[in-house]
């Protein structure tokens, strides 16, 4: 196997070798895959989810590995695609619904995952899940994944609210915050899928026509509701923090940062159940510093940045081993994140992914993500 | 002379509205959202048959004439009272306190605004202290209206000051001795003399207005055409052709809107 794959190695490098002079096009197989870690170059740009360069792991990684990190933060899935085509960034830790944008376009490099010596210890699940595996190749290394939640005001949201309804029924007008994301219209699904079962929604990312048209109007009619369609997670702590809103869909991480400055709120997964993410850090085709980012994931998926970054943002950690850490550093906090959760909790939530024409079940007649964005700025208007 | 500045205008200024009218007619691949270098009219198509895009355009110049027509009604009878009311020393003082908000950033002025307009800000702080009804302007259209009268009217009271500095006292003298009352000479000589003036200020508070995004997102809660061209450029699937095809709108809303200005005299106020 290691052999072949020198031979390809080689093959790959000679056909780059004869194309760069006769066209100036990089050759179809792209930049080799990377099968171990060289020298490390001194700097390091990432694209990152907010919350996920925090300084508390990311100055002992430059003090041990010399590599200086400087990270932006992509405000969607969108804008980490974009802003990986530009070339200017190393690596990025990309969602579901980006990770197979960006290796359809070829714009992330192969990696071996023996490089990375935690990748044994991960959940079975995220070894090689499809959305950055694709015919047994490895275009990147899982990182953390977690549910969407629905936040509210404890204070002025009573009862308790145990359904995603509450995002679109009036009691809550003009105080509900959601996020300003195409995907939304999966978690519109999501809810459709439990209360209209005649609409046989199974998948809420393979929508036909008729699915896809209901989602669109519950979102419509919810946005007469919406005091703000949120567009970085600092936005919806802001409303949260002034009162604009007391209820809305959300990450861990602003339920997190809003109980640290003692605000009163809580979040909970809706008995529809959630969507979700599942992050990939993924190394640039062009990356200028491909070294550093190997280092970087070695050092991200050790138990402990795994249970650090668990904790601070409020995700679930692909390695089994940050576990006991995390228990360590604040107890009770794998529980609460699931750390030690079954396979079945990891398949009840919906992870995103891009929506294709392809349905996955043979047939072709899914609204692909183009159309998502369009009925999106239908929806926003 | 004329020659390097000319090559400037024609390399980096024409030169690259060419190339984003140009672009207008390629599209991108839908899935790996490369662009795709094939002449086509679907840009251009949706935008003119698309509810959604003609709803943001209108709802853009509207806001843009609100603001202007607002910014023009504040800005004269201020800059009146700057150039033809107030002594030497207070038109100073005026002239520092109209430019001083230009030494801050625009976002620190933007989220300043934020702050005071939030459901628990500064107004209904206020409002409360004195018994009023609270406000929920937060995230609406009355919320982008003030911020952006707000932050574009210097631009107005600078050219409207200029114009009507520039009467002379004796065309008002002369109004007087032909039995002008006040308000016949304010309407009949003011008026007419400082259009100018008022037309050039406007050029600066439509285009700010038409051409703003970040206004929009910070304080709003819908799209503006910049919105659209953003989230084309950088967000959505890096759609530049759309974004292109998108920005001749203002393109051409401004130059029928200079046009027009133009015809009141606003290039000789400058």
């Amino acid at each position: 196997m290691r052999r072949m794959h020198r031979r390809h190695v080689f093959v790959a490098a000679l056909a780059a070798a004869l194309c760069v002079p006769a066209s100036g096009v990089s050759s179809a197989a792209g930049p080799t895959m990377i099968t171990k870690a060289g020298k490390n170059e001194g700097a390091l740009n990432l694209i990152a989810w907010e919350g996920y360069t925090y300084k508390q792991w990311v100055t002992p990684f430059t003090k041990a590995t010399g590599c200086k990190v400087r990270s932006k933060f992509g405000a969607s899935s969108d804008e980490m695609v974009t802003l990986m085509r530009t070339g200017q960034y190393d690596a990025v830790s990309a969602s579901g619904d980006a990770s197979l944008r960006l290796i359809l376009g070829k714009d992330v490099r192969a990696i071996d995952p023996k490089v990375i010596p935690d990748f044994k210890n991960f959940i079975p699940a995220l070894k090689a899940p499809s959305h950055n595996t694709v015919k047994g190749v490895h275009y990147g290394i899982s990182l953390q994944w977690g549910p969407n939640t629905l936040m509210y005001n404890t204070k002025k949201v009573k009862p308790k609210p145990t359904t995603w309804g509450v995002l679109y029924s009036s009691k809550y007008k003009g105080k509900i915050t959601v996020p300003d994301n195409p995907i939304q219209i999966a978690d519109a699904a999501l809810y459709l899928a439990k209360t209209k079962p005649a609409l046989g929604i199974k998948d809420p990312y393979e929508l036909n026509d008729a699915q896809f048209k209901a989602s669109v109007d519950l979102l419509k009619k919810q946005r007469p509701l919406v005091k703000k369609y949120w567009a970085s997670a600092g936005d919806e702590i802001d409303l949260f923090k002034s009162g604009g809103a007391v209820v809305g869909a959300s990450w861990p991480y602003q339920t997190n940062t809003l109980k640290t400055a003692k605000a009163p709120v809580s979040d909970l997964i809706p008995k529809e159940g959630a969507t979700g993410w599942a992050d990939t850090w993924m190394i640039s085709s062009k990356a200028k510093h491909p070294n550093c980012a190997v280092s970087w994931i070695k050092w991200v998926s050790t138990p402990k940045v795994q249970a650090q970054q668990a904790i601070y943002f409020g995700e679930t950690p692909a390695n089994t081993k940050a576990c006991a850490i995390m228990d360590k550093l604040s107890k009770g906090s794998c529980a609460q994140y699931h750390g030690n959760a079954s396979a079945k909790y990891f398949n009840s939530i919906k992870f995103w992914k891009t929506p294709q024409k392809d349905c996955g079940n043979g047939q072709s007649n899914c609204m692909d993500y183009t159309k998502w964005q369009q009925a999106w700025t239908d929806i926003k208007s | 002379m004329l020659g390097p500045p000319l090559a400037w205008m024609l390399i980096f200024y024409l030169a690259a509205l060419a190339v984003l009218f140009v672009s207008a007619f390629w599209s991108i691949d839908a899935f790996t959202g490369k662009l795709t270098h094939a002449w086509t009219l679907t840009n251009f198509d949706t935008i003119l048959h698309s509810s959604t895009y003609h709803q943001i355009a209108f709802r853009t110049i509207w806001m843009a004439v609100a603001v202007t027509l607002t910014d023009a009604l504040i800005a004269f009878p201020f800059a009146y009272y700057m150039a033809r009311v107030a002594p030497p020393r207070m038109r100073t003082i005026l002239f520092v306190l109209v430019l001083l908000p230009l030494w801050s950033s625009y976002l620190a002025r933007i989220y300043a605004w934020r702050l005071i307009l939030n459901q628990d800000g500064a107004l209904n702080w206020s409002l409360a202290k004195v018994g009023l009804p609270e406000q929920s302007w937060a995230f609406t259209n009355t919320a982008m209206w003030i911020v952006f009268s707000y932050i574009w009217l210097p631009f107005m009271i600078l050219p409207v000051y200029a114009a009507l500095e520039r009467i002379p006292d004796s065309f008002i003298e002369a109004s007087r001795d032909l039995g002008g009352r006040n308000w016949t000479t304010f309407r009949r000589v003011i008026v007419p003399l400082a259009l100018p003036g008022l037309a050039a200020g406007s050029i600066f508070t439509f285009s700010l207005t038409l051409g703003d995004y970040i206004t929009p997102t910070l304080v709003g809660n819908v799209d503006f055409i910049g919105n659209v061209i953003y989230r084309n450029v950088l967000g959505l699937t890096n759609n530049l052709p759309f974004a292109a095809a998108y920005a001749t709108v203002p393109l051409i809303v401004m130059a029928v809107y200079l046009t027009l200005a133009k015809r009141l005299g606003a290039f000789e106020a400058l």
